[in-house]
């Protein structure tokens, strides 16, 4: 298993950033979110997110909601996504769950972690759990011994950056602009000031995501940045593929030239 | 009623402890409420915090609220008793709350004047709203007129069809309605989307949230601002009556106006707290809106509290014929209210509404909203429960006009 202190060190060593790719399980199937997510590992994707599908997903735009729908609509469940993990992580990449906190909350917090490391998950995204109520899934995730990633965003005071660094483990999450998920014709100004902000509260690998869709955003994410999380741009491909087999395609060549970015920083 | 004739003391917007169930810091009641939300959203939710804790020990917002109350929604409102319907109650006596008639239809009107004036106190000059009947999109809009603010409302295709009428309303009075189309295309994707568009906008927009749901300061201010419905009432009951009343009824969607009339009640122990949710075609055939009746403890909208979902914690939709009560959370006081057991939560389906809205029509002259509709359906069997010697208030919230569309199809009118 490879955990993501492995990474950052070996993209630090290589003088890179990592290049972190999410996908919903169940998208374009069950099976084709393990080969797909294969598909962006053997590209040159270091760490890769599994969403966990939601019926609410209020972070999220067009895009992901589109996946996300289909996705319920195939009859994803958690034991799904837990065997997405378990396929991708297979493949030698990190491999996290990105999820909002209810299906968490009603599975149990220690069970899904539990479960969740013994699938070969190394951590979770929660992108609406609030230090304020993080702990339980803190105390949870450490006794599993898997990492705890939250957001920082544009917004976040200084007390606030502080706050949520404390509670994360493997990486701090900045999202770079004030928004839902989606690709974007430019990476906002803000997250490099965000990812400065972050430093001085931390010594943690801070990772940008929301919004970068191309090879030089992500070499431009990648001057600032530990890691560069790329979402949006691969479903879109795979949305408007006419197949899996050329949305898989599609999505490593997109991969392809991302992971040329991370290794050409801007 | 203060000394000075205002309707309003700063002791009337809670947040004084007086009745011992203000959220802590965190907006907790209990173990519900609290916040589930981007942290993109939390300087926005701190910022609404501080300037309504300003705001509300302020005398000259006070004192702007207090006239916009009077002057413009047509407070107080009077209390009705109704006996030729309550003959249908066993002969209990049932007294009416009468928010159909405040400015624009419903007590929705009382939160939107307070949180406009916030909007204002806040710098930002557009407002988005989300909405189910429609009545707290009309309200919003009506008050983005009033002051001048943009306005943009978020309703779900489904609703936009059933209450045609109050989309038409908002477009005339200047806001831009959104029809969502995603999910259930009802009141849950409505706030989905507003949230959306919030966490995209929050610089320049405040969003005006209807309920008692959704994350903290949202309950506390909503309910803060619907509270003076019981004040007034309890001091009218008084009036009329010489007594408190045994019961109070009222409907539950995400209980805005359930919390508006029970709050001032909460420490009077003699007082029954019922509050209706929709059953829609009952219980068993898995559609309806009984959250706190038959949902579970999870999280929704930002917040801790009841909420219909499955095994997994994907949210179940919900039915109703009335708009304003289909939606699968609740506010999270009511969820603790229901634990501490203060207050009792039961259903009412869809036909107990129609027949409870066509008799009251019948027997007084009064079309109440369907949302309303479950209330007085709730007296009726409380009625009968409690016996003739009982007195029942109940808080109509809304008038019917909203509704001809979905009654010219139930009653084939
Ligand atoms: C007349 C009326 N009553 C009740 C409701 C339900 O909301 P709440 O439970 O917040 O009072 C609505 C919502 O639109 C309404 O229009």
């Amino acid at each position: 298993m490879t955990t993501l202190q492995t990474v950052f060190a070996t993209a630090k060593a290589e003088n890179r950033a990592a290049l972190v790719g999410y996908l919903p399980a169940g998208f374009p199937s069950k099976e084709g979110a393990v080969t797909a997510a294969a598909a962006l590992v053997e590209a040159g994707c270091d760490v890769i997110e599994i969403g966990l599908p939601y019926s609410d997903p209020l972070m999220d735009g067009p895009t992901i909601q589109d996946a996300v729908h289909r996705s319920l609509v195939n009859g994803t469940r958690i034991a799904d996504v837990l065997r997405t993990v378990e396929g991708v992580a297979a493949t030698g990449a990190a491999t996290l769950v990105m999820t909002y906190w209810n299906p968490i909350d009603r599975y149990g917090a220690e069970r899904f972690a539990r479960d969740l490391a013994g699938a070969g998950g190394v951590g979770t995204i929660t992108p609406d759990l609030t230090p304020e109520e993080s702990e339980p899934w803190r105390a949870a995730s450490a006794a599993a011994g898997i990492d705890t990633v939250f957001l920082v965003a544009p917004s976040s005071t200084e007390a606030r950056i502080k706050a949520v660094v404390d509670c994360c483990t493997g990486f701090v999450y900045a999202a770079s602009l004030m928004g839902v998920t989606g690709a974007r014709e430019t990476v906002n100004v803000a997250a490099e000031d965000l990812v400065k902000r972050t430093r001085a509260h931390t010594a943690l690998p801070v990772c940008v995501g929301l919004g970068v869709g191309t090879g030089k955003q992500a070499a431009e994410v990648a001057g600032y940045a530990d890691g560069v999380i790329v979402g949006s741009a691969f479903i879109r491909r795979m949305l408007d593929a006419p197949d899996e087999a050329a949305g898989r395609e599609s999505i490593g060549v997109l991969a392809r030239e991302m992971a040329a970015g991370v290794r050409s920083r801007a | 009623m203060a000394n000075d004739g205002t309707i309003l003391t700063a002791a009337d917007l809670a947040g004084n402890g007086a009745y011992g169930n203000d959220p802590d810091v965190h907006g907790k009641f209990g173990i519900f409420g609290g916040r589930y939300v981007p942290e993109a959203l939390i300087p926005a939710l701190d910022e609404v915090a501080a300037v309504y804790e300003k705001a509300k020990n302020d005398a000259e917002f006070l004192r702007e609220f207090d006239h916009l109350l009077r002057t413009y929604a047509g407070r107080p409102t009077t209390l009705t008793e109704v006996p030729r319907f309550a003959e249908h109650a066993g002969g209990a006596r049932i007294i009416l709350k009468r928010e159909d008639l405040t400015h624009t239809g419903a007590h929705k009107i009382n939160n939107v004047l307070g949180q406009a004036l916030l909007t204002k106190r806040l710098g930002k000059k557009r407002v988005i709203a989300e909405t189910g009947a429609g009545q707290h999109g009309v309200a919003t809009a009506t008050a983005a007129a009033l002051l001048g603010l943009e306005c943009v409302i978020y309703m779900g295709q489904v609703d936009c069809e059933r209450q045609a009428l109050n989309v038409a309303r908002m477009k005339l009075l200047g806001a831009t309605v959104v029809p969502v189309t995603n999910g259930s295309q009802t009141l849950k994707d409505a706030i989905n989307e507003a949230f959306r568009d919030w966490v995209t906008n929050v610089d320049t927009t405040h969003y005006l949230f209807g309920t008692i749901a959704g994350p903290h300061p949202f309950p506390e201010i909503v309910r803060d601002f619907a509270r003076i419905i019981g004040v007034e009432a309890r001091r009218q009951m008084l009036e009329l009556t010489g007594r408190l009343p045994d019961a109070i009824a009222a409907c539950v969607g995400g209980g805005s106006n359930a919390i508006g009339i029970f709050h001032a009640f909460i420490g009077d122990e003699s007082v029954q707290l019922h509050g209706y949710e929709a059953a829609g075609h009952g219980l068993e055939s898995g559609e309806h809106a009984l959250t706190l009746t038959a949902g579970s403890v999870g999280v929704l909208h930002g917040s801790r509290t009841y909420v219909l979902q499955d095994e997994e914690g994907q949210t179940i939709e919900s039915h109703s014929i009335s708009a304003g009560l289909d939606y699968p959370g609740v506010g999270p006081e009511h969820a603790w209210l229901k634990d501490s057991g203060r207050a009792v939560y039961h259903g009412v389906t869809d036909d107990a509404a129609m027949a409870a809205f066509s008799l009251l029509a019948r027997t007084e002259g009064i079309i109440p909203a369907i949302e309303s509709s479950h209330a007085l359906a709730g007296a009726l069997e409380l009625g009968r429960e409690l016996g003739p010697e009982a007195t029942i208030l109940v808080n109509l919230s809304g008038r019917g006009d909203k509704d001809m569309g979905t009654a010219m199809k139930y009653f084939n009118l």
